[in-house]
């Protein structure tokens, strides 16, 4: 019966192709969803870091391309490219070592928590990687928690970062790779077992295969993240350990040397774009036949003691690597010099610290305002973007969608500064303007957007539009009445996501927030750069408000979520 | 055009025209790349007719429903609906009502929600609406059932809100595209006396597709049979089960009986032996179909065969014997005169359930 329904499927969206009357109809309609974020993408993505990228290689009159050589003949950039490829993959093996249990724990063990715990795991994917820099330092710096406890102090380690990535990915693999094993019929596994394989071969024979592309994608996106690192190399990389994005970062704020950051931006978006095309074609693979069934059908209370341990040490893990950095933070922010109390938080009143010409507290309304703003305008882009996908289509519209995802890797900095040196002449002078702001979170936050909306719009049935149609709903009713009551739960998510990050973007505000105008990741690591411990303090005691922001809105999203089927 | 210059289409039309045919079919031509769904196809449907259209998977019969409804766009040709060209009118706005094959219940509405869409859509006034509810689902079958959600009820109940659903806006034209075909074998044959019942009560215009023979001929007024986008032969239920127009049709039917033959004189030489020919039948090599009522079974039977199997089919009993020259041959016997596997008799034929067929 289903595969019956399948060929009338391709029947009738066959019927809508390019060869019927109403095709045509449909590509301009296509084409006129597509305009808007087009627009958004040449003007605040293209045009920026094109412009930033000819300002460093287009001097005298001509272009200057023995740069590359130069640049790549540098000992000290050689060895900035080392370390990126090295701890990124680094980071990627330790994450899916530790984060692998993990995704089976939550997709097949049922335990009191599960949904409270999964939502928790998320929080540190959407925290402005500036108070997770903190948290890890508050960890494992200087008169942290390891430090007066057993008298080591990792910060200076390259394990810092690698567990600091593995406390912001963990969540990227849970969701990815733990979705779809939730979905995996295991009666699959059950049929190799009668047909005389042992548990782990069936496992390996049976399971594996299937997770592998879902794997692969997952492995592909943290090494995405771990690549383009910036706040947390930042903050605990020391001056020996640059990633690109902090080089690129260092020789265009530090050194003013535009050339090489030209050089090196357009390294990392080419990296990024192989990454990328990898990426989208390991979840073409995805979308092969696979069983499915209901995640709620699959999971069961842990059997017997080889799956108590897992499930015991999948919540240890997530104890020390996420729970306890956070932990230690929000214990730092009271930890005053005076005894436990709240005198970080009361300074964050005061302008007093010199540090700013507000008060840290002010910085608070200030991201709730440009994040609220880069909401909106990531959902109307990405909410677009995803209606002009619904429909699979041709070459050309995947790519759009690849463009889509391609401000997730690219240099936040050079998007940044890009914004600074491009969009202050006109027709774009936006220079005074407080919108810059928003409009770099919304570059980040419309790929989310675009990543919940898109599966859930493309999960509605063709024919229950026509349905309503044929009940006499014009199109835009068709639309009101039937799509949206059903993506409204998506819309929400994709809305919290968005808030989320664009509430922790850095590396692009803190080029182009006003001094006056201080977003509050912005007044964290500008509160870490100070010395005293004061300014130490305040720095906690603002993150712990950030992270509590984030996590509020992620554990109201999580309440909304059914499924856990989404990539993100 | 080609098979509207056919007489007896010729007279049909010129009579519908004076009717005025609620739909007007006119060369309808639908491709999909390089294949053609529908290929010029003819067909008048008059108010208050229930029309059922029947065929294979891939004739073309749900391509033809989309096509009326405005969900898929002709490549030629023309669809009319009382007189007026169909070309421009979005689906929305034909008022045709649809019932998909599985329904396609608004999930997030409940009962009510779904069955007053239609009237919401063509803005009805509220008590009008929920009056219009009350009335349709009392007359499904399902009275109370206004508040109750899509997911709790069973495929025979689903069907019944689907079809109140569509008659809410009384299109002039309903269609239903395999109305019964997610349902088990006795709700189906129960409902479609019901329906044939209510279309007739209501004086509703229907036009049915569906692939099972016996639901067409339960529910229509004039079957249409089609084949590869084109109309294979239209008729009443009897005509066509009498007097299939083709090979294909008859087979489509379920008749195996089918031989060469050539006809002269009133008598039609076939491997079988010499067999009456149908009154009329010109001279000359044609096919020739025997249906099972007519092939009798009896010691006096000329062709001796070997019966090689039985199956009961309810009321009687189908056996296939094995003649002692051409193809088997399936006759049909009471169930208490129907000889054993293996047995031997002899076969007559009966002139009345002889055809020729054409092409």
């Amino acid at each position: 019966m289903s595969a019956l329904r399948t060929v009338d499927d391709r029947g009738a969206r066959k019927a809508g192709g390019p060869q019927a009357g109403a095709g045509g109809r449909r590509a301009a309609v296509r084409a006129a969803l597509m305009a808007l974020p087009l627009l958004f993408f040449a003007a605040f993505f293209a045009y920026p870091v094109a412009a930033i990228v000819t300002r460093g290689l287009h001097q005298g009159g001509s272009w200057q391309f023995g740069r590359f050589a130069d640049v790549l003949g540098d000992p000290g950039i050689r060895h900035v490219l080392w370390f990126t490829c090295w701890q990124a993959a680094a980071s990627t093996a330790l994450t899916l070592l530790v984060a692998l249990p993990g995704a089976y724990a939550f997709a097949r063990l049922d335990f009191p928590g599960r949904r409270l715990l999964r939502a928790v795991v998320t929080v540190p994917f959407v925290l402005p990687t500036v108070v997770a820099g903190s948290a890890f330092l508050a960890l494992l710096g200087p008169d942290g928690f390891t430090d007066s406890l057993v008298g080591v102090r990792l910060d200076t380690s390259v394990w810092a970062i690698l567990i600091a990535h593995v406390f912001f990915n963990y969540a990227v693999v849970v969701r990815t790779v733990g979705g779809l094993w939730a979905q995996l019929d295991p009666a699959q596994e059950e049929a190799a077992r009668m047909l005389g394989s042992s548990r782990l071969a069936a496992w390996r024979r049976v399971t594996l295969p299937a997770l592998g592309p879902s794997v692969a994608a997952a492995a592909l996106m943290v090494f995405l993240f771990t690549f383009t690192s910036f706040g947390v190399i930042q903050i605990l990389g020391g001056p020996t350990r640059s990633t690109l994005e902090v080089e690129i970062y260092r020789q265009t704020a530090e050194v003013f040397d535009l050339p090489t950051a030209a050089v090196l931006t357009l390294l990392q978006f080419a990296a990024v774009i192989a990454i990328l095309v990898l990426h989208g074609w390991t979840v073409r693979r995805r979308e092969s036949v696979l069983r499915l069934v209901d995640p709620a059908m699959t999971a069961h209370r842990p059997r017997g003691a080889g799956e108590r341990a897992l499930l015991g040490g999948v919540l240890a893990v997530i104890g020390l690597v996420i729970l306890l950095p956070l932990g230690v933070l929000v214990a730092r922010s009271f930890d005053t010099p005076s005894g436990y109390g709240l005198a970080f938080y009361r300074a964050l009143g005061s302008t007093d610290g010199g540090t700013f010409s507000v008060a840290p507290w002010q910085t608070v309304g200030n991201s709730l305002r440009f994040a609220a703003i880069a909401t909106v305008i990531a959902l109307t882009v990405g909410g677009l973007a995803a209606a002009a996908l619904v429909r699979r289509a041709g070459r050309l519209v995947r790519g759009f969608d690849a463009l889509l995802m391609l401000p997730l890797g690219t240099s936040a900095v050079t998007v940044g500064f890009g914004f600074l040196i491009a969009l202050d002449k006109p027709p774009l002078d936006l220079r005074d303007s407080w919108l810059l702001v928003p409009l770099a979170q919304a570059l980040v936050g419309t790929p989310f957007v675009v990543r919940v909306m898109l599966p859930v719009l493309r999960a509605v049935d063709e024919r229950l539009r026509e349905a309503a149609a044929v009940l006499g709903a014009s199109p835009w009713r068709v639309w009101r009445e039937v799509e949206m009551p059903m993506v409204s739960r998506a819309v929400a998510i994709a809305a919290g996501f968005a808030f989320a990050v664009s509430l922790g973007e850095f590396g692009a505000t803190v080029f182009i927030a006003r001094p006056d105008n201080p977003t509050l990741p912005v007044a964290v690591a500008r509160l870490l750069g100070r010395a005293g411990a004061l300014n130490h303090g305040q720095a906690m005691a603002l993150s712990t408000v950030l992270m509590g922001v984030c996590a509020a809105s992620l554990l109201a999203l999580e309440s909304l979520r059914t499924t856990g089927s989404g990539e993100l | 055009m080609t098979a509207r210059a056919a007489a007896g289409t010729g007279a049909r039309t010129a009579r519908h025209a004076a009717d005025g045919a609620l739909l007007r079919l006119d060369a309808a031509t639908v491709r999909f790349g390089a294949r053609t769904a529908l290929d010029a196809v003819d067909l008048d449907v008059a108010e208050h007719e229930i029309v059922s259209v029947l065929g294979p998977s891939g004739s073309g019969k749900s391509t033809l429903l989309r096509a009326v409804a405005g969900l898929t766009a002709l490549d030629g040709g023309r669809v009319l609906l009382g007189g007026a060209d169909q070309r421009d009118v979005p689906a929305h706005r034909r008022g045709v009502g649809l019932m998909f094959q599985d329904h396609q219940l608004f999930p997030q509405r409940d009962v009510g929600g779904n069955v007053g869409f239609g009237p919401r859509m063509h803005k009805a006034p509220r008590e009008q609406r929920q009056r219009r509810v009350a009335e349709l689902l009392d007359l499904v079958g399902l009275p109370g059932a206004r508040s109750r959600s899509v997911a709790t009820l069973s495929g025979g109940e689903q069907q019944r809100v689907a079809l109140a659903r569509a008659l809410a806006p009384e299109p002039r034209l309903l269609m239903l595209d395999e109305p019964l075909g997610q349902l088990d074998r006795s709700l189906r044959e129960r409902l479609v006396v019901e329906l044939r019942q209510l279309f007739g009560r209501l004086g509703t215009t229907v036009l049915a597709v569906t692939h099972d023979q016996g639901e067409a001929f339960a529910l229509a007024d004039r079957v249409v049979l089609m084949r590869d986008g084109t109309i294979a032969q239209t008729g009443t239920p009897l005509e066509v089960w009498q007097y299939p127009a083709s090979e294909f049709v008859a087979r489509f039917l379920g008749f195996e009986n089918i031989t060469d033959a050539v006809v002269t004189d009133g008598v039609a030489v076939t491997d079988w032996g010499r067999l009456p020919a149908p009154a009329g039948a010109p001279d000359g090599p044609c096919r020739l179909l025997v249906r099972p009522t007519g092939v009798l079974l009896s010691a006096e039977g000329v062709l001796r065969c070997e019966v090689a199997a039985r199956t009961f089919r309810g009321g009687h009993v189908a056996v296939r014997v094995r003649p002692e020259r051409g193809p088997l041959l399936e006759a049909e016997c009471a169930l208490r005169a129907a000889p054993r596997e293996g047995e031997r008799v002899g076969v007559a034929f009966d002139p009345e359930d002889i055809v020729v067929l054409r092409g």
